[in-house]
C-alpha cells in the first residue's frame, strides 16, 4: 500500500468530535493527501466557516499522523470548493442514521427554498416514517436542524444538506 | 484589498458579536439555538477575512501601520494574526457599517437587522464568490451558502411578525422606522469599494441598491408592512467614524485580551 493511502486509512480513526460515529474520510471533508520531501500534507475544508470542531479535528489528525510515525504533519485549509454533504459517504450516512440522526437526503434537492417552505420530507431515523416536521432550521450544532416526528413524536437531528 | 477584507470581516465580527448577545436570553429555546447558530456561522466568516487581511499586512507592515496606530495593536511583535485584527484595533479603526454596530434591541430589531444586512450579503456575496481575488472569491462562497439560510430564517420571522398580533406588527415598524436611517449606508460605496470596483475586484455596491430593495418590498408585502420612504441615511463607519455603541461593544468583546495580553482558555 502506498503512503498515501495508509494515511487515508489512518484518517478514518479520526472521528468528528460532534457526531464520534463518523470519520472525518466518511464526512467528506478531507480533501487531499500527499506525501511530501517534507512530511506529509492533509488538506481539510470546513463544513461550515465558524465550526468549532476544525480546531480540533486538525489536532487530532496530527496525533494520530505522529503516533503512526509520520512527521511532520502540515494541515493545510481550503476553503474553495465549499463543502457540502454530497461529499458525505454512503457508509457515513449509514452510521448517522444507525445513530439516530437523519442523514442528509441522498440527492440533494432544494437546499434554500422560499420563506416557510419545506425544503423535503425527512425520514425519521427511529420509526422510518416520513411524516416529520421541522422544527428549528437550526440544531445542536451548526451543520443539523432539528425535526420531530409526527408518528412516534421522537425529536431528532437532521444533518442538513448544504 | 486589505481595508475592503477588514470591512468584510467587521461587518461579519460586529453583527455575529451583537447576534451573540441572544445566547441564553432567546425567546425560546429553539431561536436562542437558531440566532447562536447564526453568530457562529459570522464570526466563522470574519475570521476567514481577518486571516486574510493579517496575511496582507504582514507582507507589507509598512504601508499599514500609519493606518492601525492602536496602542495595544502596535504592541504585537512579529507577525499579526486574526486575534490581533479582532481584539485591539480601536473603534476608529473598524470599518463596518453602523447598521451591525447597533443594539440589539428587542427581537423585531434584530430580526429586521439580520433580515437586511442577510440580504445584502447574500447579493454581495453571490458575486464576491467569481471576483479575480482568488481568496475572497473562497471566503464568499463558503460563506455564501450560510448566508441563505440567514436570509431565509430571518425573513420568515420578518412576516412571521408583521402578520402577526398587533403587537408584533407595531414592533416590527418601530424596529423599521428604528433602523431605516442605517441601510443606506449600504450602497454608499466607501473609497476601498471604489478601488475594488476599478480594479474589476467587486462591482460598486450601489449595484446592489435597487435588487435587495426589491426583495426587502417583497417580504414586506407579504408581511403587511410599509417601507419607508427612502431620503436620508447616516454614514461615516465604513470611514471609522461611529456610533457611540461600538465603543461599549469592543470594551466587554476585548476586555480579555487587552487586560490579559495572549490569554487563553
Amino acid at each position: 500500500m502506498s503512503t498515501e493511502s495508509t494515511i487515508w486509512k489512518l484518517l478514518e480513526e479520526v472521528k468528528d468530535p460532534e457526531v464520534p460515529v463518523i470519520s472525518v474520510v466518511d464526512l467528506g471533508i478531507i480533501r487531499d493527501v500527499k506525501q511530501t520531501e517534507s512530511g506529509v500534507e492533509v488538506t481539510i475544508t470546513p463544513t461550515y466557516s465558524g465550526c468549532p470542531a476544525m480546531d480540533v479535528i486538525a489536532m487530532q489528525i496530527r496525533m494520530v499522523l505522529a503516533g503512526h510515525g509520520y512527521s511532520p504533519v502540515t494541515i493545510k485549509t481550503v476553503l474553495s470548493p465549499a463543502w457540502t454533504t454530497e461529499w458525505m459517504t454512503e457508509a457515513g450516512k449509514e452510521k448517522l442514521l444507525a445513530y439516530g440522526i437523519a442523514p442528509p437526503n441522498p440527492k440533494q434537492q432544494v437546499c434554500t427554498p422560499g420563506y416557510f417552505q419545506q425544503e423535503e420530507a425527512v425520514q425519521c431515523p427511529h420509526c422510518r416514517s416520513f411524516h416529520t416536521r421541522s422544527i428549528s432550521e437550526f440544531g445542536s450544532t451548526a451543520c443539523k436542524a432539528l425535526y420531530q416526528c409526527e408518528d412516534c413524536k421522537e425529536p431528532f437531528d437532521y444533518f442538513k444538506c448544504h | 484589498m486589505f481595508f475592503l477584507s477588514i470591512h468584510l470581516a467587521d461587518d461579519a465580527l460586529i453583527l455575529g458579536h451583537r447576534n451573540s448577545e441572544w445566547t441564553g436570553h432567546g425567546p425560546n429555546l429553539e431561536q436562542d439555538i437558531a440566532i447562536s447558530n447564526i453568530a457562529l456561522d459570522q464570526i466563522g466568516q470574519a475570521r476567514n477575512f481577518y486571516q486574510y487581511a493579517a496575511e496582507l499586512y504582514n507582507n507589507n507592515k509598512d504601508a499599514y501601520t500609519k493606518i492601525i496606530s492602536s496602542p495595544a495593536f502596535l504592541q504585537v511583535t512579529g507577525s499579526i494574526d486574526e486575534d490581533d485584527l479582532a481584539y485591539l484595533r480601536d473603534a476608529m479603526e473598524f470599518r463596518n457599517h453602523l447598521l451591525v454596530e447597533l443594539n440589539k434591541g428587542d427581537w423585531a430589531v434584530t430580526i429586521t437587522r439580520q433580515f437586511f444586512m442577510s440580504l445584502y450579503q447574500q447579493l454581495l456575496y453571490t458575486d464576491l464568490q467569481y471576483s479575480a481575488d482568488k481568496r475572497l472569491a473562497g471566503i464568499a462562497e463558503k460563506s455564501l451558502k450560510e448566508v441563505n439560510y440567514h436570509v431565509r430564517w430571518s425573513g420568515e420571522w420578518v412576516i412571521r411578525l408583521g402578520d402577526g398580533t398587533e403587537e408584533s406588527h407595531h414592533r416590527m415598524e418601530t424596529a423599521i422606522d428604528q433602523l431605516w436611517p442605517y441601510v443606506g449606508e449600504l450602497f454608499m460605496p466607501a473609497d476601498f469599494q471604489l478601488e475594488a470596483a476599478a480594479s474589476g475586484l467587486l462591482k460598486n455596491p450601489n449595484y446592489y441598491r435597487e435588487p435587495w430593495l426589491e426583495k426587502t418590498r417583497a417580504a414586506f408585502e407579504q408581511a403587511g408592512l410599509a417601507m419607508p420612504a427612502l431620503n436620508w441615511y447616516q454614514k461615516g463607519g465604513k470611514k471609522g467614524i461611529h456610533t457611540e455603541h461600538l465603543g461599549y461593544l469592543l470594551a466587554e468583546m476585548q476586555y480579555l485580551q487587552r487586560s490579559h495580553p495572549g490569554a487563553q482558555w
